[in-house]
């Protein structure tokens, strides 16, 4: 549940940039991991002496406090915020598939950075005794936040430009959108989420790894948008809940089930392999996802299209 | 001048290697505008089927132990065969999809064929001496030089000569230019769809069967992530180069090699570390000033 909570979070992060936007980005799991490694930096290790023998290249004011988790996914939703921005505003000058390449390669660069920064973020070894603020409450309100935002961004008018921009580039450019400048609010905005759910993660587990922050994490974050439909935020919603369900169902079938005297149980890493065959045919069958678009109505409360 | 001339010799041999895969990847892209992300698994399974399957941490070998033109032959065989059933099982029912559909489900099957390798050989890496023979260092004029590194460059250069002949002299290849430029029109000058598209997946199951050959020998090691450093850098030499343009992929392909060489020659011990996030800053630089690559293809500029 809590699992579920900081999917939604990372999900809905994409959203806000991948849906509205329409491009494809493979790199905002970059500004998960430095949420995650901001929160270390800020909050990390109440035991005193921790910080120094970990990381030594931090600035010292760093190294000598430990503020309260809330001050530490402020830190976060700040530096991945910020760090969105400037490079957002630089990756958004390309557009299609050379801005998802890009991405792609912004991934690759930030995960060799932080993999060789030793000093500074520990290096291969993980970062143990995080302090853990997450349960369920906190991680629901966190998620709802998180879908308020994309909300708000949404039903704004820069959203709508976004939109726009992305249905009809050119059309939307001779209408006034100032294309570059509504990607990069998105871009910004998208990461500092994701670095609000990274901040989440290394608060649920106590425990980072540069490793966590690479493909794995970014596939299943892009099958679960991708699988609900990329096109609306309920979308987004739905895909994590539809796919956390597939994969603890599978992983339900790894264990075995009894049926009578006999154990039947699927090999192991069939979770993996199950999950991504459920996106490929998901694709196939219905390319815009499940929600195709749509978005779920209460009543007379509805999203503007 | 000697250092020089060898790491001249590193960076043509790393940028073969790149430029084989970049090859791979830039041929689906122009035909089909598929972005493979699976083409590292088709270069992981290829180096898998050389032993035989199980979770053992030391390697037996099944088409490894087979005499060297038999083992060349069945490696490539294998290639190809996976990139055609991947064809069939999943990218024809995705002939009319958008290009980032396609990307994703790329993505997807490659994380399938990972997991895959996984779930049947195991996670851990496994250690695996073939022909090595080759890996023994020559000296030529003073230069001392792996030899694997000059295999490595004359099966690119012999490669890429035959697939230009190929694709310039047999109707094949020239029907697969053909739908490269034009898609559409190609079909309705008589080009089988079916048939080109089968036939760049086969090629590039090929060339992917060639890169696991030469990186298995290289490094020794099988991993199921083994060829995702090697994707990666094929990517980026893709779209340096300028997708969808065959002489694009290679010139990429040898400069992202040529860069990384020279950056782990000559930068100082104590940021050599950070080598490949100098990489990927050079490419990020490099699309901001030509977005669509170095060579660039009219039929790719959006039109409106």
């Amino acid at each position: 549940m809590t699992e579920m909570t900081i999917r939604v979070v990372l999900v809905v992060g994409l959203y806000v940039f991948i849906g509205n936007s329409g491009i494809l980005s493979f790199g905002h799991v970059s500004f998960m991991s430095i949420g995650a490694y901001a929160f270390v930096w800020i909050s990390c290790c109440t035991l005193p002496a921790l910080k120094p023998l970990y990381l030594p290249g931090l600035p010292i004011v760093l190294q000598e406090t430990a503020l309260p988790s809330p001050a530490g996914i402020a830190a976060a939703a700040a530096l991945a915020g910020g760090s969105a921005l400037v490079i957002g505003s630089i990756l958004m000058r390309l557009s299609g598939t050379a801005a998802s390449i890009a991405t792609f390669s912004l991934l690759a660069g930030q995960y060799a950075l932080f993999r060789n920064w030793t000093g500074v973020t520990g290096g291969t070894s993980s970062l143990a005794n995080v302090p853990v603020f997450m349960n369920s409450a906190i991680g629901t309100l966190l998620a709802i936040g998180a879908v308020l935002i994309a909300w708000l961004h949404h039903q704004s008018r820069y959203g709508l430009m976004l939109r726009a921009a992305r249905d009809e580039q050119t059309a939307s450019k001779a209408s006034g959108v100032n294309v570059w400048l509504v990607r990069t609010i998105a871009f910004g905005l998208s990461g500092l989420i994701m670095g609000v759910g990274g901040a989440m993660q290394a608060g649920f587990l106590g425990i980072v790894t540069v490793d966590a922050f690479y493909l794995d994490v970014t596939f299943l974050t892009l099958a679960m948008l991708i699988v609900g439909g990329s096109g609306s935020l309920s979308g987004a919603v739905v895909g994590v809940i539809a796919l956390t369900a597939v994969t603890e169902m599978l992983r339900r079938f790894e264990v075995g089930i009894h049926l009578g005297d006999a154990l039947l149980a699927l090999p192991r890493g069939f979770q993996e392999v199950g999950l991504g065959i459920v996106m490929i045919l998901v694709m196939i069958f219905r390319p815009a996802g499940i929600m195709n678009g749509r978005e779920l109505t209460v009543g007379h409360f509805r999203l503007k299209r | 001048m000697i250092h020089f001339l060898q790491t001249l010799i590193d960076a043509l041999s790393l940028g073969s290697l790149y430029a084989l895969a970049a090859l791979g990847i830039g041929l689906l892209f122009g035909i089909m505008r598929l972005i493979n992300f699976a083409h590292g698994d088709f270069v992981a399974l290829s180096a898998y089927a050389l032993i035989l399957p199980s979770t053992d941490v030391v390697s037996t070998l099944f088409i490894g132990s087979l005499s060297w033109p038999l083992l060349i032959a069945a490696i490539l065989t294998f290639g190809v065969v996976v990139a055609l059933l991947s064809n069939f099982a999943v990218f024809r029912r995705m002939r009319t999809a958008s290009p980032q559909n396609l990307m994703v489900v790329s993505f997807a099957l490659g994380y399938v064929i990972q997991n895959l390798i996984m779930t049947v050989y195991g996670a851990r890496p496994k250690a695996l001496g073939l022909w090595s023979s080759l890996t023994q260092v020559i000296d030529v004029g003073g230069l001392r030089v792996p030899l694997l590194q000059l295999v490595t460059i004359g099966v690119t250069a012999g490669l890429l000569l035959g697939l230009l002949l190929f694709m310039r002299k047999t109707p094949f290849g020239i029907q697969m230019r053909a739908a490269a430029d034009d898609f559409r029109m190609a079909r309705f000058l008589g080009v089988r769809a079916d048939f080109v598209i089968a036939l760049s997946f086969a090629i590039s199951g090929l060339l992917a069967g060639v890169v696991s050959l030469l990186f298995v020998v290289q490094t020794g090691v099988l991993a199921p992530t083994m060829a995702s450093d090697i994707v990666i850098f094929a990517f980026i030499a893709t779209v340096v180069g300028g997708m969808g343009s065959l002489p694009g992929a290679v010139l990429g392909g040898l400069l992202v090699g040529a860069a990384s060489s020279l950056l782990q020659a000559y930068l100082p011990d104590g940021i050599r570390a950070f080598r490949d996030v100098f990489v990927f800053l050079f490419v990020i630089a490099l699309l901001l000033v030509r977005p669509s690559g170095i060579i660039r293809l009219k039929q790719f500029e959006e039109r409106v």
